[in-house]
């Protein structure tokens, strides 16, 4: 059983957690995820690490609340348990002093591209970071991520904070003043974001690393749920990615693939509510 | 009983398995075997003739005191059945229901020269499930050796490997990457054939009598590396089993509505899918599944098909559909376990033998609505000894599908391979290691089970789990340097 150390709500679907795991905070590096699962009944769930650290054995994630499974997780609080943690899985994000570099954060894709802004600062590129969300309340780490990045932009789709656009918008426009000096961009954010960042990226040539987030069970390569069609041919994003040469991947697979259990997620989640309501009509009964 | 003469013994009859009916087992996923009675097991073990030189046992991977515990069943001694069993069997609940006995033990048997052999895998699930329901601990722990040993994988190999490194004294730590111990046996084997509840009984008695420590959620290769491990401990044992499935190389492999067989089971069995949405895994089974393969993993998703689709028509009022094993070569090639093929056959699961797929169809959401086929014809034996089948040219055909599930055979999973040098591997990616001790290229590590043999049986994994440990044993005491 792994403890939930920390809780901090980042909005009203946003929450971040401090998890106690030595085994994975032990190896755990930028650009990896690890495997949740709540209790007995609960799914495996594929997290990528938002931050780590070894000395004090802990893993934070932070994680949107989209099915049952992160819902559930959300009303979990400090001193709670988690039944599994495992990890570090997926290969670590490749860190070297490239140059320059962009950094695109969408939604909840905030969190797993901090920990790579960082490290590729600290291995001395200049780095140019966008991040962006819906509306203002669904942006969070904005000062984390400016502490790390030589240059910043923020854009909200309706405009409550930063500038009103798409994170697209400015990395075009970086791309364009700045021929040639990009060297490397990634985007982690929702697979519609990472495909249209692929999209500007493609005609400057500039290799984009995407992270990619598909339904998986194990996590260690041994269901091939998480398949994801590339020019070569299908990989596994477990144990091949989680990060991919964005302009690789066929997106409409992808997008696909990533709505194969709808139904059964809303099922789920009809379910996960009836359930709790009656667990709160029993409570509140028995007072 | 009176004692028996060998002429009276062979005229007793086998005695048949009591099943679960058919058409009702087909909707539930309760265990299709229900076992012998004490009256069945009486008459069963009185068909033994005791051989001098008994067949069996040179049929059995691990080499079971067959004889032995089939006397003391016979004379009602339990606590001696049980003892004799464990000698050699640390799992015999288990090997009693998935063990193929008509090419093993039951294969040998003398009794079986002129009509059906003795039960023995029924008998040996008897001494099981009457071990597992009256646990006694029989054979403890030597004294601590104060040696430690690291176990990878916690599947058939690694757990044989793991009691018996226990019982000689020795410290044992297991580690496993999923959030249960038992490997194939949980995430693959479902529970109609193999209870969940008698894999925790046999795991338990590792831990509970031995003092086996068991490490969950621990993927070696990621959490920890072989090499950190050899920091550690003495010796190490990989029994990592062979999860990594394949998919056959033709069009449509990506669309929605084709998995693994390790998806679709490891949905079923390990995340308890049948019971969504009490358990939070999805499982979706259409109405229309082509099962591509025909080994015991296929027999295994082709019947946890047909209990999806059950539960489902059940809910809906529908009907059930339909399950399709689709297979390139004829019956007599069907690799598995006869028994399995019998019980699909049953349950209404439909065989479209000398078929393979060459492309799978779908609509313009991505989603499977069918696969085309050609029909094959039997040629020469190939490097198997098999027949190869051979398409018979302009034979295409499609068929109606809304679920593909590969069940092509598995390779052992890399990860163990990161930070191990030295641990060779052949170009199948098995580990390389010698068969009759389990030795690797690598010093002070064994492998053995699906990591070194590809995707094989559970008994032959824990027969290399024990010779395994009887080397690894002389090894640290000394015996047998490196």
């Amino acid at each position: 059983m792994y403890k939930i150390l920390e809780k901090q709500v980042l909005s009203d679907v946003t929450k971040l957690m401090v998890i106690e795991a030595p085994h994975v905070a032990k190896k755990a590096k930028a650009g990896q995820f690890i495997i949740v699962k709540i209790d007995e009944q609960g799914e495996r769930i594929p997290l990528t690490i938002a931050d780590y650290d070894s000395n004090a054995g802990t893993i934070t994630i932070i994680f949107q609340e989209v099915g049952q499974s992160t819902m559930h997780l959300g009303t979990l609080e400090p001193g709670d348990m988690l039944a599994t943690f495992a990890g570090p899985l997926g290969h670590p994000t490749e860190i070297e002093n490239f140059g320059t570099v962009v950094c695109v954060g969408g939604g909840v894709g905030i969190a797993p591209v901090y920990p790579i802004a960082r490290a590729l600062k600290q291995a001395g590129n200049t780095v140019i970071s966008i991040i962006g969300a819906r509306s203002k309340d669904l942006l969070f780490w904005e000062d984390k991520m400016r502490s790390v990045s030589d240059e910043f932009h923020v854009c909200t789709d309706d405009g409550s904070h930063g500038r009103k656009c798409l994170v697209t918008d400015p990395l075009k426009e970086i791309l364009e003043a700045r021929k040639g000096s990009v060297a490397k961009v990634w985007a982690i954010g929702p697979a519609i974001m990472m495909k249209f960042v692929t999209l500007a990226t493609k005609p400057f040539n500039v290799p984009t690393i995407v992270s990619l987030n598909t339904i998986m069970i194990d996590g260690t390569g041994m269901c091939g749920g998480c398949r994801v069609l590339l020019d070569e041919g299908a990989k596994f994003v477990c144990v091949d990615g989680p990060e991919f040469d964005g302009h690789k991947v066929d997106w409409t697979s992808l997008l696909s693939r990533l709505q194969y259990y709808r139904e059964e997620e809303h099922a789920a989640i009809e379910h996960w509510k009836h359930h709790c309501n009656l667990e709160k009509a029993i409570t509140d009964g028995g007072k | 009983m009176a004692k028996l003469d060998p002429k009276e013994r062979m005229k007793i009859p086998r005695q048949p398995m009591p099943n679960q009916d058919a058409v009702i087992r087909s909707g539930n996923f309760e265990e299709v075997a229900l076992g012998y009675t004490e009256e069945t097991m009486r008459k069963e073990a009185e068909r033994c003739l005791q051989c001098k030189k008994p067949a069996c046992v040179e049929g059995c991977p691990v080499g079971v005191l067959i004889p032995q515990f089939i006397l003391a069943l016979r004379e009602g001694n339990m606590t001696k059945a049980v003892e004799a069993m464990k000698v050699k069997n640390n799992l015999p609940a288990i090997c009693g229901r998935v063990c193929p006995q008509e090419v093993q033990c039951e294969g040998k048997c003398i009794v079986g020269k002129k009509g059906e052999p003795v039960a023995i895998g029924r008998l040996e699930r008897y001494v099981g499930d009457f071990e597992l329901a009256h646990r006694t601990c029989p054979l403890a722990a030597a004294p601590a050796t104060g040696k430690k040993i690291a176990v990878v994988g916690t599947g058939p190999a690694g757990l044989t490997c793991a009691v018996d490194m226990a019982r000689e004294g020795h410290k044992v730590t297991m580690f496993e990457s999923l959030h249960g111990a038992g490997g194939v046996l949980v995430y693959g084997i479902p529970e109609f054939r193999l209870p969940k509840g008698v894999v925790f009984g046999e795991i338990n008695y590792a831990v509970d009598c031995l003092g086996i420590d068991i490490k969950t959620d621990h993927v070696v290769g990621r959490s920890v590396s072989l090499n950190e491990l050899l920091g550690e401990y003495d010796a190490v044992f990989l029994g990592t089993g062979a999860g990594l499935p394949s998919f056959m190389r033709i069009p449509g492999i990506n669309l929605n509505g084709v998995m693994s067989a390790n998806e679709f089971l490891t949905r079923v069995n390990l995340m308890k899918g049948y019971l969504f949405p009490e358990y939070s895994t999805p499982v979706k089974t259409g109405k229309r599944v082509a099962v591509v393969g025909a080994g015991n993993v296929a027999m295994d998703a082709a019947r946890c098909s047909a209990r999806m689709q059950a539960l489902q028509a059940k809910q809906t009022n529908g009907d059930k559909g339909e399950v399709h094993i689709v297979y390139r070569r004829s019956k007599d090639e069907i690799p598995a376990r006869g028994e399995e093929v019998h019980h699909a056959e049953e349950e209404g699961i439909i065989f479209d033998l000398l078929t393979n797929p060459i492309e799978i169809l779908g609509d313009s959401t991505g989603k499977v609505v069918g696969i085309r086929c050609i029909r094959m014809e039997l040629g020469e034996p190939d490097a198997s000894g098999r027949r190869k089948p051979v398409a018979i040219e302009g034979s295409e055909f499609e068929m109606e599908m809304d679920t593909v599930i590969m069940a092509l055979g598995t390779s052992p999973n890399p990860l163990v391979f990161v930070d191990a040098d030295g641990l060779e591997r052949t170009k199948y990616g098995t580990a390389v290691a010698d068969t009759t001790t389990g030795r690797t290229r690598k010093q002070r590590v064994w492998a053995g089970g699906d990591v070194v043999t590809g995707a094989a049986t559970v008994i032959s994994a824990m027969g290399a789990g024990k010779r395994a440990a009887a080397d690894m044993h002389k090894f640290l005491k000394g015996e047998a340097p490196w």
